[in-house]
C-alpha cells in the first residue's frame, strides 16, 4: 500500500490542492494497488485509460484554479450504476455484455465535481443479497480476516465490492446503493463508513432498479468527513427522477464536528432482539455513552412494529423486483436464448440469465402480486409499512433527533456459511437496517469497535427525513471516540 | 400460506422463467420457507391503516409535454440481441 493510497479522501483532496502530488500520481497509485488485489475480487472491471484521462483533465483544472469539490479523487462505482460506454452488469449474466449509452445522474454528478473513475465494483446480482456471493462474477472477499485465521470472509452486501475496495485502499471512496441495508451492512463488515440518505436525496436515474420505493444511492468511505464530501456531490434534485427531492443540498462537511450538545438520541428497546451477541450489546451501550459524553441526551424509545419490518420488506421489495425485472426479456438489451416461440424465448432467456437468488425473489414477488394474494400479502405489507413509518414519526414528534442502533447482528461471516438451503438465514442480516428503508429515513453506519475475533463492528444512526447533517455530526462523535479501523494487513498483495 | 408444486409451475410461467422438474422441488421448499417467514404479518392489526404509497409526502411533478431527447436510433439499438432494419427483432408472434 503506497503512502498516497493510505490517505483519506479528505487528506488526498488537501494534498492535491496544495500540489504535494498530482491527480495522475494519485490515480496511478490506486491502479497499482488494484492490480495485485485480484484475490479480493472487488472490481469486476477496471478502466485505467479512462481513469488516467480523467486524472490528466483534473490536473489541468487544478493548475488553472477551476478544481471541483472532488477534483482528482479516484473512486470506484458499484456495477449497478450506468456509466456511458462502460460495461454495466449489476452482477448478472443477463447483462454480461450490456454497455449503457447514457450516464446515471449520480455518477454524472461525481464526474462534474472532478472525481476520477477507477472501475466498476462487484455486488450481489441486482443488489439481491447481503454477502456479495450471488454475483455472476463470484464472491468478493473481505480484506479483514479473523485473528490468526485465513478463512475467507464475506464483505457483506450487496455493495460488498464497494466496501471491500474502500477498506483495502483500492479506491478513495465508492458509490454504493442501499435497498435494505446494502451500504450500511457491508460498511459495518469492513470497518468503513456508509450512509444511506433519505429516500429522494439522490437521483435513482440510471441506477439499475431492484425495488424502486426503497432503492437509494450513497457513499462508502474511510471516514465520516469523506462520506460527507461524497454525499454532497452525489445528492441533488434531478428532473429525470420524479421521486427525487427538490431541496437544496447542504454542505455536509460543515456538520462534521458540529456540537451534538442537547440532541436527543433514542435507543429502541425492540432492537434488543433475542440472540444478540454480548459484544454487540456492549458496543451499543458504549456508543450511547460516547454520545452522552458529547452532551447528547440518551432516552429509551419504543418502535413497536420493528419486528415486522423484515417480513414486510421481503414482500414489498420482491413485488417491486418482479415488476422491475420484467424488462429483462432478451429483446431490447441483455442476453437472449432462442426458443420455439416468443414465450419460450422469454422463459429460457430469464432462466439462463438470472441466478438462483434472483429467480427465487422474482417468483415470490410474482406470487404475492398474483390474483387472490395481492390483498393478503402486498396491501397488508404496505399497511404495515405505514405503521413502521408512524413509529418513527411518533419518536421524532416526541423530540428524538436520531436513533442509535447496531448496524448488524454479527460481524462478517465466512463465505458459504449462510448460503445454505434456507434463504431466510441470510435475510436476517438486514434486521437492523431494513426498517429505515421502509420508512424512507437516512441512516449512517460508523465503525465503532472490534469483535473478540478482531473483526470490525458498526453502529448505526437513524435520522429524521433529510436529517443527514445530524447523522454526520453524531457519526463524527463516534469516530472520534472509537478511532478509525484500518484493515490490519494487506495479505492479498 | 404455502405453495404446492403446481403453484410453483404456475408462478414460474407467470414470471416467464423456465423451471425443470428438479428445480420445482427445490423452489417449493425455498418459497415455502420465505412465505412462512412473512406469515408473521398476519398477526398485525391493520384495521383502518392506509397502505403506504409514498414514503415522502410529495405530489408527482408535472413537466412540459415536449420532446427533450431522442434522434439516435443506433444508440437505442446498440445493446439489442437481434435487430433488423433499425428495429428490435423477435420471433414471429402473429400467425
Amino acid at each position: 500500500m503506497s503512502e498516497l493510497t493510505r490517505l483519506t479522501l479528505t487528506a488526498a483532496r488537501e494534498g492535491l490542492a496544495q500540489g504535494h502530488f498530482s491527480a495522475t500520481e494519485l490515480t496511478q497509485a490506486y491502479l497499482d494497488a488494484i492490480e495485485p488485489a485480484g484475490d479480493l475480487n472487488a472490481f469486476v472491471l477496471t478502466t485505467p485509460e479512462k481513469a488516467l484521462d480523467m486524472a490528466k483533465a483534473s490536473d489541468a483544472r487544478l493548475a488553472s484554479g477551476e478544481a471541483g469539490p472532488l477534483e482528482g479523487i479516484p473512486l470506484g462505482v458499484k456495477d449497478n450504476y450506468a456509466v456511458d460506454g462502460v460495461r454495466t452488469t449489476a452482477g448478472s449474466n443477463i447483462l454480461k455484455h450490456f454497455v449503457p449509452q447514457y450516464e446515471s445522474t449520480v455518477t454524472a454528478n461525481l464526474w462534474r465535481d472532478g472525481a476520477v473513475m477507477l472501475g466498476k465494483l462487484n455486488q450481489d446480482e441486482f443488489a439481491m443479497g447481503s454477502s456479495t456471493e450471488t454475483s455472476a462474477f463470484g464472491a468478493t472477499v473481505n480484506p479483514w480476516r479473523r485473528e490468526g485465521s485465513s478463512q475467507p470472509l464475506v464483505p457483506g452486501g450487496s455493495s460488498g465490492g464497494s466496501a471491500a475496495a474502500v477498506a483495502a485502499h483500492l479506491c478513495a471512496g465508492a458509490a454504493g446503493t442501499d435497498t435494505g441495508g446494502s451500504i450500511r451492512q457491508p460498511a459495518a463488515f469492513t470497518g468503513t463508513v456508509g450512509i444511506k440518505p433519505t429516500y429522494g436525496r439522490c437521483s435513482r436515474w440510471g441506477i439499475i432498479a431492484y425495488a424502486s420505493s426503497l432503492d437509494q444511492a450513497g457513499p462508502i468511505a474511510r471516514s465520516v468527513n469523506d462520506a460527507a464530501l461524497l454525499l454532497r456531490s452525489m445528492a441533488g434534485h434531478d428532473p429525470k427522477d420524479s421521486t427525487s427531492a427538490k431541496l437544496p443540498v447542504p454542505d455536509y462537511q460543515q456538520a462534521v464536528g458540529a456540537s451534538v450538545k442537547g440532541m436527543r438520541i433514542g435507543i429502541p428497546r425492540e432492537y434488543r432482539v433475542d440472540g444478540m451477541s454480548d459484544e454487540i450489546a456492549a458496543l451499543w451501550d458504549e456508543g450511547a455513552q460516547w454520545l452522552r459524553d458529547a452532551g447528547a441526551e440518551v432516552v429509551e424509545i419504543s418502535l413497536p412494529h420493528s419486528k415486522y419490518a423484515l417480513p414486510a420488506y421481503y414482500i414489498v421489495a420482491l413485488a417491486e423486483a418482479s415488476s422491475n425485472l420484467a424488462r429483462y426479456d432478451g429483446v431490447r438489451y441483455g442476453e437472449r436464448v432462442p426458443g420455439r416461440d416468443i414465450i419460450e424465448m422469454y422463459e429460457k432467456t430469464r432462466a439462463s440469465g438470472f441466478g438462483a437468488e434472483v429467480r427465487r425473489r422474482i417468483m415470490i414477488g410474482t406470487y404475492v402480486l398474483s390474483a387472490g394474494y395481492y390483498d393478503a400479502y402486498y396491501v397488508r405489507a404496505q399497511k404495515v409499512r405505514t405503521l413502521i413509518k408512524r413509529d418513527f414519526e411518533n419518536a421524532f414528534a416526541a423530540g428524538v433527533d436520531a436513533v442509535l442502533a447496531p448496524a448488524t447482528p454479527s460481524p462478517a461471516f465466512g463465505i458459504g456459511e449462510k448460503s445454505g438451503a434456507d434463504p431466510v438465514e441470510m435475510y436476517l442480516q438486514d434486521v437492523f437496517t431494513v426498517t429505515l428503508n421502509m420508512a424512507g429515513l437516512p441512516g449512517i453506519a460508523v465503525p465503532a469497535g472490534l469483535s473478540g475475533e478482531g473483526l470490525p463492528l458498526g453502529l448505526q444512526l437513524i435520522g429524521r427525513p433529510f436529517g443527514e447533517e445530524a447523522l454526520f455530526s453524531l457519526g463524527q462523535v463516534i469516530e472520534e471516540a472509537a478511532g478509525r479501523f484500518p484493515c490490519p494487513e494487506d495479505w492479498w498483495r | 400460506m404455502s405453495v404446492d408444486q403446481a403453484t410453483v409451475r404456475r408462478v414460474a410461467h407467470l414470471a416467464r422463467i423456465a423451471v425443470t422438474e428438479e428445480e420445482v422441488v427445490h423452489l417449493q421448499g425455498e418459497l415455502n420457507a420465505i412465505l412462512a417467514f412473512v406469515d408473521e404479518l398476519a398477526e398485525v392489526d391493520v384495521t383502518g391503516v392506509e397502505p403506504m404509497t409514498s414514503v415522502t409526502p410529495m405530489t408527482l411533478p408535472l413537466r412540459a409535454d415536449v420532446v427533450t431527447d431522442g434522434f439516435y436510433p443506433e444508440r437505442v439499438l446498440a445493446n439489442a440481441p437481434v435487430t433488423e432494419d433499425g428495429f428490435f427483432a423477435v420471433p414471429k408472434v402473429v400467425e
